[in-house]
């Protein structure tokens, strides 16, 4: 019985285990997953990332330049991160905040200047 | 006689139980007679997923099972690819798998802990013991990235490190909670009120256990010295350790086996600290997984089983999940005769039930 007096005595005259939210925020972890961010001018329109996805919330569309995230099916595995070949996916470590409406993210970009660039000034 | 009985339902809500399951109890005045489970209130069919998934993104999906063990749920799956597929994985994966995992065992026993608590009525054991593990989850969100479900495995290893000086920090971290785990180790163990509702109460012989195939802390609170971390997957062929085993076979012993295993999980992750290598922590996977595979792993709950079987395509055939709760319904359909009906709360969270890996 007398076991947790100590414990119980520490939590009744030390400092709350909480943090006062929102005036106290606590530091985000170098390591940690907030949400998936694009720099769709470095994107390609390669459809990796929409591949390798286990959640099925990327769509890429190469003909329209159109990269689209369903942010809230993403789990935030990093995966895509990972199979971006032009590393233009990343992880911030903000968490995704409240919305009242759900949208996707879509993100119209530069149709890559590759081989059709190439074919025009040959 | 007949007219004496009534069936009371217990759930698919009811204040101990996080996650639905229902038992019809035949009682007798305050007496069960006999309990009758209905499952299937949240199946959600992720088995079948490997017709759509291919066989990489299934550890994502084998993660989700569960989300209290659900590194080592991933782990299971990878370790069965791996298996099939004869990949050797890197030294120091095999390590940090066994770190994450022995984190994710002392958080589940420490939320266990605070449910039995709860489910007391011991306000303040519950809040204690959710305390300490914050600390746990906070170490897993420093180390990976994510608090609970960790996405760390892949085919082939890891696919985060841990640097040295977070290493360091685990090794804090697991005294810091030993120190803590052990201040409230006699109000756990020597307790008036939790030995009354504890001793004696829900006793499964070590013959029932064994045959009923139990699995984890309720089989070795029997006397059966199994533990599936014996058989030396990942990197625990690598480190020492004793199975906790008691005896006496009631709840009680299964509180302490899972009291003491957290300790038994400290001391494995100051040892993997100790002698992790440096190298890689993935290999490149190629092919597909054809033929078939098994894996036992011990999970907090206990023993889980993978099966599976590829057929050369890059989606698996089929795969089939055991989990420990499932094996250790019957367990709990035998403790429940002749009990009270306000033990069974204790019951049934003695047996630490998680009825969404049950149902998958
Ligand atoms: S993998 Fe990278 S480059 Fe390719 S479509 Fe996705 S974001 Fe763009
Ligand atoms: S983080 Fe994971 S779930 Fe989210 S878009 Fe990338 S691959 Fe898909």
């Amino acid at each position: 019985m007398f076991g947790m007096l100590s414990p119980i005595l520490k939590n009744g005259f030390g400092k709350p285990a909480t943090r006062l939210y929102p005036f106290e925020k606590r530091e985000a972890f170098d390591k940690a997953r907030g949400q998936l961010e694009i720099d769709i001018d470095k994107c390609i329109f390669c459809g990796m990332c929409q591949r390798k996805c286990p959640s099925t919330c990327l769509n890429v569309e190469k003909a329209a330049s159109k990269w689209e995230l369903d942010p809230y099916n993403c789990v935030i595995c990093g995966v895509c991160v990972e199979a971006c070949p032009t590393k233009c996916l990343s992880l911030n470590k903000v968490y995704r905040t409240p919305v009242y409406v759900k949208e996707n993210q879509i993100k119209i970009g530069k149709p890559p200047v590759k081989k059709t660039a190439a074919k025009e000034n040959a | 006689m007949g007219d004496r009985r009534t069936v009371i339902p217990f759930g698919p809500q009811h204040p101990v139980l996080p996650e639905p399951i229902q038992l019809k109890l035949v009682l007798e005045d305050e007496k069960v007679v006999e309990a009758l489970p209905q499952i299937g209130y949240i199946h959600r069919g992720l088995e079948r997923l490997v017709k759509v998934r291919d066989f990489n993104q299934m550890v994502f999906v084998a993660e989700r099972i569960c989300g209290i063990c659900s590194f080592q749920h991933a782990m299971s799956y990878c370790l069965s690819i791996e298996r099939l597929m004869n990949i050797e994985v890197p030294e120091r994966a095999d390590y940090l798998r066994v770190i994450w995992s022995e984190l994710h065992r002392v958080h589940s026993h420490l939320l266990w802990l605070g449910l039995m608590a709860d489910a007391f009525g011991f306000e303040a054991m519950f809040m204690e013991t959710w305390k300490i593990r914050e600390a746990v989850v906070d170490m897993m969100e420093a180390t990976a990235g994510s608090r609970v479900i960790i996405s760390t495995c892949q085919v082939g290893g890891v696919r985060r490190d841990i640097a040295p000086e977070l290493l360091q920090q685990i090794v804090k971290l697991a005294d810091d909670v030993q120190r803590r785990v052990k201040a409230i180790e006699h109000s756990v163990l020597n307790d008036y009120t939790i030995k009354k509702r504890t001793v004696d109460k829900g006793v499964i012989s070590k013959e029932q256990a064994w045959k009923l195939g139990a699995a984890g802390p309720v089989l070795r609170a029997s006397g059966v010295k199994w533990d599936a971390r014996m058989i030396g997957y990942a990197g625990y062929k690598y480190l020492n350790f004793e199975p906790v085993v008691e005896t006496a076979g009631d709840c009680y012993a299964r509180t302490k086996v899972r009291f003491r295993e957290m300790f038994v999980a400290l001391d494995l992750l100051r040892q993997a600290v100790a002698k992790i290598p440096a190298g890689e922590i993935n290999v490149k996977v190629k092919g597909n997984p054809e033929g078939e595979a098994f894996i036992q792993v011990e999970q907090p709950r206990g023993e889980v089983t993978y099966t599976v079987k590829g057929n050369g395509t890059k989606n698996l055939e089929k795969m089939h999940v055991r989990t420990p709760t499932f094996a250790n319904i019957p367990a709990f359909l035998t403790m429940l005769p002749g009990c009270e009906l306000a033990d069974v709360p204790v019951l049934a969270l003695t047996i630490d039930p998680c009825i969404s890996c049950t149902e998958r």
